[in-house]
């Protein structure tokens, strides 16, 4: 075992003070040390993009980074995109238009997609397609999670104000 | 028994409406909570050392180091299980297939690479996996069988062929000599499996004070597996429970009782704490089970017209390196439904049922169908080109027509089970999808794409699926004092939208707003029995069940309030939770909650009656029902690359009635597109050593988004099925079943070669060795 240092981690605007190996992953501290369950491990290679989450501004997977190299950076997880009880556009078109069965990759696609209309509000249907296909699903056949990313982006186009 | 046609769904409030899930708030808000979101304070982490030999006598496991490692707590080899029985089958099974069940730990041999050896128990499971890699595994080599066709020894004196299965009907061998032409084909389903997002997960914790043990991350069948448990451990039935959380996805696989589920609970119990695993993804690929993968010489006899007058099928099961909790039913599956949906004249099928040195492989999604679909339409398309005939013409020959409705497919085998197929109108639904298709449109398209230098075909097959397997379900739903609904079922959701359903139905026939009521499921301490989610069975079963259960407590609610409001019951109607004169707004009324509160236990209007509002039933059921389909496809293959794409790809399916359409279309895309992943890209292959190179999700190709072609689905409600009071047919397994069968039926014409494609997954390797 390798000595534990102390790092915090900033998660949806909260501090976490937490003790971790260095070589404990992002995702695992993320989970096990600061309990944000809502960001899942699919496959630790870098591959399923389940464990996506929002690093200052980019879209990250958290199997591959250490939880060291995320400090004094801005983590964002699915737990942070409702207003209070009110979801983000994206998360209600999830729902509306049946864009997850299982629910376990849709906290990676979310993010994936919050990120991608954050930074390019009026990214066309084609770039959301060539996005999108970085994150694995397993239940859905992709089918409804496109139709749920374009509707919202739609709709927050219509809104004018990208959340 | 025989039900009458239910209504459809613009005669129903909620039942068979596209209404959003109840399920999904916690779900995209983070909230699920997944085998790996359970923890337990003191918690032990499971690391399980597994073998890097296909076959190897075991001839030393020391764990000296991994044992003196800090923060490990203990480490186990096959000898501290020796007391613990193999996993055992979840139904009765042949007493030959016993010697075959995989051990909790390796003793003596390790089978597969991947074969559990050792268990490390440790603090952290960082920890875990460093120790784990401290055990020591000293084996011999022993010759590797990886070919099913091949025969070897599984101890002495014990093949790897642990049974044949035979199934058969009519005089085969007078079809075949009076036939007017034979058609031959050897066709191979390749290994593929569910392979869902979430890995499997199991948490283990033993209450002293309750004397209770407890399995955490259970799914599909926690019932079942807690009475394998049972028979395991040797425990009372109510001394052990499953807990199903949030389910990553299933499709067969999850759910299934494996060495480390049993691993965890022993742990939980002999080292006093509870004890956490969850598979990483190389593990998933090489110790959940595999599946498919069968070898086919498949021979049809038809007569100058076409109509198929036998048809033979010897096949080689490539089970791996054990036999899991389904025993040889694979087998049996794809030999009784071979035939689906067409009129056979005599009928002879021989499985063997053959071990070797693989993962060991089990049921995924329409197990046994989407290989049988494989074949018998891949020899329909190969009879149609030995007689120039048109396919959808040979297979409209073919077809058992609607008015032979219901039909029996019995076979001489004493003891296997016949098919009775419920309802439907086979050629009826083929119209309908050629025209939702615009199949001749497409066939002329695709002709002048071709005569322009282009690799385009199009494939059809048709299928039969089977759902709903009884015998029995049983619910029981109760109101409180707040008018909550909580419905408790023995079922259980792999993420297929299971608590939707089972609102829908419960509001429909109750009267009350369906996403307000609580669904509890795979929870073997809330309710004694129950059948899980598995062999689309979960609408049917406890769908029903729910159904009765919910009809009883209306009519329950109604005497109630007949005695509360002074008016007789036949006159009060149910709507949002309130009771009231039929028809009208006005006139006294009552909530279910003030029923329930009126009726508390003391409350005076009892009369000796049982307090509360409450109710339980069963449904129960003495032959499943069959739901139907067809499919067809548009692909285009780039002969320089070998890579098949598919353009176009359509669904139809007779449901008999749909419970929620979107969920159900929902089912059958996402089933559609893991079929194009087993049809074109994945495939657990192995090295001749039995290495298996499909360790990652680098090299065990899903399709991405880029690669996934809209599905077009067409639903069909024209024949409700007559075995049940909803008339449902199951939908979570039609959208896979036919799409290795339809994909391959559209390469052979894209590329101008009739019978070209064998084997599945038709990777652009096979693809460009078949042009070359």
């Amino acid at each position: 075992m390798t000595e534990k240092i102390d790092i915090t981690l900033t998660i949806n605007g909260r501090d976490h003070a937490i003790r971790v190996e260095p070589r404990k992953t992002l995702v695992d501290a993320i989970r096990d040390d600061c309990g944000q369950t809502g960001t899942h491990i699919g496959c630790e290679h870098g591959i399923c993009g389940a464990c996506t989450i929002i690093l200052d501004d980019e879209a990250v997977r958290s199997c591959l980074m250490f939880a060291v190299q995320a400090q004094g950076k801005k983590i964002r997880t699915v737990e942070g995109l409702a207003n209070g009880d009110k979801l983000h556009p994206l998360q209600e078109s999830f729902i509306k238009h049946h864009g997850l069965q299982c629910g376990f990759c849709t906290p990676g696609f979310l993010m994936l997609a919050v990120n991608m209309l954050e930074r390019q509000p009026d990214i066309g249907d084609d770039e959301i397609l060539e996005v999108l296909s970085s994150n694995l699903c397993r239940c859905t056949g992709y089918q409804n999670i496109i139709a749920a990313v374009r509707a919202a982006a739609a709709d927050m186009r219509r809104a004018g104000a990208p959340a | 028994m025989k039900f009458p046609t239910p209504p459809r769904a613009d005669e129903r409030k909620v039942l068979g409406h596209a209404v959003p899930r109840i399920e999904d708030r916690p779900l995209v808000t983070g909230h699920g909570r997944y085998a790996g979101d359970v923890s337990f304070s003191h918690q032990l982490h499971m690391r399980i050392v597994r073998s890097a030999h296909a076959h190897a006598r075991l001839v030393a496991v020391d764990a000296t180091a991994a044992r003196a490692h800090p923060g490990v707590v203990a480490v186990w080899t096959g000898d501290d299980v020796s007391d613990v029985p193999p996993i055992d089958f979840r139904d009765p099974s042949a007493e030959a297939l016993k010697p075959y069940r995989q051990p909790v730990l390796a003793r003596g041999r390790v089978r597969y690479v991947g074969d559990p050896v050792a268990a490390v128990f440790a603090e952290d499971p960082y920890v875990a996996e460093d120790a784990a890699e401290l055990v020591e595994v000293a084996v011999e080599p022993l010759p590797v069988l990886l070919d099913a066709h091949e025969l070897g020894e599984f101890d002495a004196g014990r093949p790897t062929e642990p049974t044949i299965i035979r199934h058969s009907f009519g005089d085969v061998d007078a079809a075949f000599a009076t036939a007017h032409a034979v058609v031959e084909l050897t066709l191979t389903a390749g290994r593929h499996s569910g392979v869902p997002m979430e890995t499997r997960g199991a948490i283990g914790r033993y209450d002293a004070s309750r004397d209770v043990l407890e399995l955490h991350g259970a799914a599909k069948v926690p019932h079942r597996n807690k009475e394998t448990l049972v028979r395991m451990l040797k425990r009372s039935p109510h001394g052990i429970h499953l807990f199903e959380g949030a389910t990553g996805g299933g499709f067969g696989i999850r759910g299934e009782l494996y060495p480390e589920d049993v691993l965890v609970l022993l742990a939980a119990m002999r080292l006093g704490r509870p004890v956490k695993w969850i598979e990483d993804r190389r593990e998933h690929l090489i110790a959940a089970n595999h599946s498919r993968h069968q070898h086919h010489r498949v021979r049809a006899a038809v007569d100058a017209q076409g109509h198929l007058l036998g048809i033979t099928d010897e096949f080689f099961h490539d089970q791996g390196a054990y036999v899991r909790t389904h025993g040889a039913r694979v087998v049996g599956r794809t030999m009784s439904m071979l035939t689906g949906p067409y009129k056979i004249g005599a009928y002879r099928a021989i499985g063997h049922f053959r071990l070797t040195n693989k993962t060991p492989a089990a049921t995924y999604r329409a197990p046994g169908r989407y290989e049988g679909t494989f074949v018998r339409e891949r020899l329909m398309d190969a009879i149609a080109h030995k007689l120039g005939l048109d396919r959808i013409e040979l297979r409209r020959r073919n077809l058992i027509p609607g008015a032979e409705m219901p039909f029996t497919v019995e076979f001489d085998e004493p003891g296997a089970e016949e098919l009775i197929l419920d309802s439907g109108d086979y050629p009826a639904l083929l119209d309908k999808a050629l025209a939702h298709f615009k199949w001749n449109d497409v066939q002329a398209e695709a002709a002048r794409r071709r005569a322009a230098g282009e690799a385009v075909g199009t494939g059809v097959g048709l299928f039969v699926e089977e759902s709903g397997r009884g015998p029995a379900d049983g619910a029981k739903i109760s109101v409180d004092r707040d008018g909550v609904v909580e419905v408790v079922t023995g079922g259980a959701s792999v993420g297929q939208g299971f608590a939707t359903a089972m609102a829908q139905i419960c509001a429909e026939a109750l009267g009350v707003d369906y996403a307000a009521i609580r669904v509890v499921h795979g929870r073997t301490d809330r309710i004694a029995y129950g059948i899980g989610a598995h062999a689309a069975r979960a609408t049917v079963m406890t769908g029903g069940a729910v159904n009765e259960t919910a009809l009883k407590l209306r009519a329950k609610a109604l005497d109630y309030a007949a005695e509360l409001l002074q008016t007789p019951a036949e006159e009060l109607d149910i709507a949002a939770g309130v009771v009231r004169r039929k028809g009208g707004d006005g006139g006294p009324s009552i909530t279910l909650g003030e029923i329930a509160r009126r009726v508390a236990p003391g409350a005076e209007i009892l009369h000796g009656r049982e307090p509360g509002l409450s109710a339980e039933a069963w449904f129960h059921a003495d032959h499943t029902v069959f739901p139907y389909g067809a499919a067809l496809a548009l692909v285009r293959v780039d002969r320089d690359s070998g890579q098949a794409t598919i353009e176009r790809l359509m669904i139809a399916y007779e449901v008999g009635r749909a419970v929620n359409p979107m969920m159900l279309e929902g089912q059958l895309v996402g089933g559609a597109i893991q079929g194009v992943g087993g049809a074109l890209f994945e495939e657990f292959t192995y090295d001749e050593n039995g290495e298996p190179l499909a360790v990652s999700f680098a090299d065990y190709l899903m399709p991405t988004l880029r690669e996934t072609p809209a599905v077009d689905v067409l639903i069909a409600e024209d024949f409700p099925s007559p075995r049940n009071p909803l008339g449902l047919k199951g939908g979570g397994e039609g959208g896979i079943n036919a799409i290795g069968a339809i994909v391959a039926g559209a390469i052979d014409e894209a590329i101008g070669m009739p019978g070209a494609v064998t084997r599945l997954p038709v990777t652009p390797q096979r693809l460009r060795e078949i042009l070359r």
